[in-house]
């Protein structure tokens, strides 16, 4: 009886060792980058993680399937590095000594990648299957995008500027017109001493306008 | 005395509210976009720190006295550049319509590179920056194809901003996005224009500041990035054999010409709404001198991100070369870092060779990162944008950055849009009783119009050819015209009692010597120059075609022959109107003296009767 068992034992432990292999049919090679995920937060990969990933392997079978045979026992592991990878396989306990083919478990890990990355705090990239690609997430957009509000705000700053350069240009032009007629009329009705046209009490007398050419010409004669 | 008939009475022309809105409007004028991405390109190029020696002795030979000239023409004369030149001679009639030709040429496609400044600007409000992450293709398995190939940076520039053709031939369609801010561009130079110099005067104190402020900011923050003391070493250190180079020499001559805006009439038409007793000299020297310390200025902050993105990227290469050897020996995380990938390597190499040979690494040198050198519109919209990805916070350093450099344009632009609407208002297109505002609104819309032309799809081809041929050799024919009218046809002497009698005191030698020899043939030797190297090759283009072998690489093509005609046109015109109005005079004067009863007018004209 005893040794029926450990024959058994053998048997299986061996077919595991023939099922788990890297290269080995419907196993896939994960690699696990914790340290660049996680920085100083990173946990250290042990038994108790490599158990977490077997019922995570498991959970997605499950879920998949819709058939509640996966048994975490069905996962199996090996060739664990320090990198740290491994290679894992799937057996099926229904037939003996065979393994769920790889593009079911492809399937199933792919249908739950998010909650599979989200159990060990890592992502698409740090919790990489290497023959499974992840399907991207498109980035998320907005219904207006956001560059035509902006320019519209710009626009409408740029518009009311124009607007109310253009109507206070008006503004001043009429009120240049309405006084230049009003002095016009002033001037018709009040005698002003004229020089030149232009009424006396404008000229600042103080002031004045200096001619240059003889401004000038000052220079070249010696002084008195 | 010669001084005499030309002082108009004081009239209604506009003027200046103060001094320092006049300095500081040729200061916007003159600094523009070439001080932040072409002055550091060519330090980097031509020897770092050596190439200030050809730069300075170009701005004292060639750069100061041109200005000076230009300053106390339009001062003197109160006219824009049309009306200043018709005074000198009728003669000389066509340097002020070629300086105007060039203005309206420039000003087009001027504005179009405002354009792309102003669609990079609104899109650095979304988050995360639109060019920092491919767009996905349709199943959703990868990024698009040509997005992967070259780099999300690239992809956005050249397709969702250009809409690039392959080939200058094909126009493609026009792309409503940037129809929509050249739209904005232009209602924003009207904004600012509409009424000549009293509107511009108020918008250059933001326009002409604000990118001083913002550089310096860049400045503090650049210095403190990773790897910006490499990027200012690698700039700065001298090496003084590339002065042996004549090539060196051509550059700085052309840098210092174009960069200061000579020769536009745009700063005819600035200092002809000054007062006439004012120091044009000082002014002279106080902009070019300002504008050449901007230049130094600005590339400090510029290649103090380039190193900081040289050397990220040396890490990156890094990076990926220590993960390809981690998953492939399996070692553990963190047992390789920068600091001792090279003992790894020599280690492994020696263990492993052909594992490490499989694993096809990459050879990662700083140095060729540095040398990765770039300039114009490549600087700011391609290697900028991806350094600013890797900073804290990059949504406030693009807006930053792409306002400045909006500014930055838009003070350029007030010079060139000047150039074109004094010598028009002058020339009374519209009667006098009309607003300026009209004037100004359309010049701008039908700038606007022409300018759609360059977003179409090849649009950017066409501006590069506008760049190369119309804002550089016939600037450079006019300027020698200017120094030869002035100093020969006007005579010096008259010009330098002229200028006497503006600053009050008498005409340094430097001026003498300078205008009457020095500048004439220095100017003569960089077009000869100039014109010799375009000539040496056929004009060619580097095209952006994503079905190109060697794609991300551009691909070489040569100019169509109808593109090679448009370019020989757009950079002769300008400079054929100097004869071609000379010739219309001549021509009318023969007419003209065959008629008997006609009086001479050179009676009447002092200009004949002068020293």
């Amino acid at each position: 009886m005893l040794r029926a068992l450990l024959l058994t034992l053998s048997v299986v432990a061996i077919a595991h060792a023939e099922l788990c292999k890297p290269d080995a049919q419907n196993a896939f090679k994960v690699r696990i980058s914790i340290k660049t995920a996680l920085g100083d937060n990173a946990y250290a990969w042990d038994a108790n993680e490599e158990y977490l990933f077997k019922a995570m392997v498991a959970f997605a079978m499950r879920r998949y399937s819709s058939k509640s045979t996966t048994q975490i026992s069905n996962v199996l592991l090996c060739n664990v590095t320090d990198r740290v990878s491994f290679w894992f396989v799937v057996t099926d306990s229904s037939k003996n000594v065979t393994t769920v083919p790889g593009s079911e478990v492809e399937a199933a890990i792919r249908m739950n990648r998010n909650r599979i990355n989200n159990a060990f705090l890592l992502s698409d990239k740090t919790l990489q299957f290497l023959k499974i690609t992840s399907t991207l997430s498109p980035p998320v957009e907005p219904s207006t995008p956001v560059w035509l509000i902006v320019f519209g705000v710009v626009l409408c700053l740029i518009v009311a500027g124009i607007v109310f350069l253009v109507v206070s240009g008006i503004q001043k032009h009429k009120k240049k017109n309405k006084d230049s007629t009003e002095r016009e009329n002033l001037e018709e009705k009040v005698e002003v001493t004229l020089e030149n046209g232009i009424p006396c009490e404008a000229l600042d007398l103080k002031a004045g306008h200096i001619n240059g050419v003889f401004a000038a010409d000052d220079e070249r004669f010696t002084s008195l | 005395l010669s001084a005499a008939s030309e002082i108009p009475k004081e009239d209604d022309r506009p003027k200046w509210d103060n001094k320092f809105q006049y300095i500081l409007s040729c200061i916007g004028f003159a600094v523009g976009l070439g001080n932040v991405w072409r002055f550091p390109y060519l330090c980097q190029i031509h020897g770092g720190g050596a190439f200030l020696i050809p730069y300075f002795i170009a701005l004292l030979f060639e750069g100061i006295p041109l200005l000076h000239l230009e300053l106390a023409l339009g001062q003197y004369l109160r006219k824009g550049s049309i009306g200043a030149w018709n005074t000198i001679s009728p003669y000389l009639g066509g340097v002020g319509v070629g300086s105007w030709m060039v203005s309206v040429l420039v000003s087009l496609y001027y504005n179009t590179v405002l354009t792309w400044v102003m669609w990079y600007f609104i899109n650095s409000f979304q988050e995360p920056l639109p060019w920092s992450v491919c767009p996905l293709n349709e199943n959703r398995t990868g990024f698009k194809e040509e997005c992967h190939e070259s780099t999300a940076v690239n992809y956005f520039w050249y397709r969702k901003t250009l809409n690039i053709t392959p080939d200058i031939a094909e126009s493609g369609k026009l792309q409503w996005w940037l129809v929509l801010c050249l739209a904005a561009c232009w209602l924003i130079v009207y904004l600012c224009t509409i009424r000549g110099i009293e509107t511009t005067g108020k918008a250059i104190y933001v326009t002409a500041i604000f990118p001083y402020l913002v550089l310096t900011i860049f400045l503090i923050q650049g210095l403190t990035l990773p790897g910006a003391t490499e990027g200012l070493i690698y700039l700065f250190t001298p090496n003084l054999n590339i002065l042996k180079n004549p090539r060196v020499w051509l550059d700085a001559a052309t840098q210092i010409f174009f960069s200061l805006s000579l020769a536009f009439g745009g700063l005819i038409a600035f200092a002809s709404y000054n007062p006439t007793k004012n120091d044009c000299e000082k002014d002279a020297v106080t902009v070019a001198i300002v504008n050449s310390m901007t230049s130094l200025y600005a590339s400090i902050p510029v290649f103090s991100v380039l190193g900081f993105k040289a050397t990220t990227a040396y890490w990156d290469c890094l990076d990926r070369n220590i993960v390809n050897i981690i998953n492939e020996f399996d070692l553990p995380e963190e047992s390789i870092m920068r600091q001792n990938y090279t003992s790894w390597i020599s280690f492994l190499n020696s263990s492993y060779p052909e594992k490490i040979a499989g694993l096809k690494l990459k050879s990662c040198d700083l140095q060729e990162f540095l040398d990765q050198s770039v300039s114009g519109t490549g600087l700011a919209f391609i290697v900028f944008t991806q350094a600013i990805i890797l900073m804290p916070g990059s949504q406030a350093w693009a807006i930053l950055f792409f306002i400045m450099l909006f500014s930055l344009g838009l003070s350029s632009m007030f010079g060139n849009i000047e150039g074109v609407f004094t010598p028009l208002l002058e020339l009374q297109i519209i009667p006098k009783s009309a607003p300026k505002e009209l004037l100004s609104g359309i010049i701008c819309l039908i700038s606007f119009l022409i300018a759609l032309s360059f977003t179409l799809g090849s649009g950017s081809y066409w501006i590069d050819i506008f760049d190369r041929y119309a804002a550089s050799v016939p600037l450079l024919v006019i300027a020698f015209f200017e120094v030869i009218g002035v100093v020969y046809i006007y005579k010096i002497k008259r010009f330098s009692k002229d200028v006497e009698w503006m600053t009050g005191r008498k005409l340094n030698l430097y001026w003498h010597i300078a205008w009457r020899f020095i500048s004439p043939l220095l100017l003569l030797i960089v077009f000869m120059a100039f014109v010799t190297l375009q000539m040496q090759k056929t004009p060619s283009y580097t095209a952006w075609n994503p079905k190109y072998e060697g794609f991300p690489m551009k691909e070489e093509k040569v100019y169509p022959p109808w593109v090679q005609a448009i370019c020989v046109l757009l950079a002769a015109l300008p400079g054929m109107c100097v004869p071609l109005v000379a010739l219309f005079h001549l021509v009318k004067e023969k007419r003209r003296s065959k008629d008997p009863s006609f009086v001479p007018p050179e009676v009447f004209s002092c200009q004949a009767a002068n020293s």
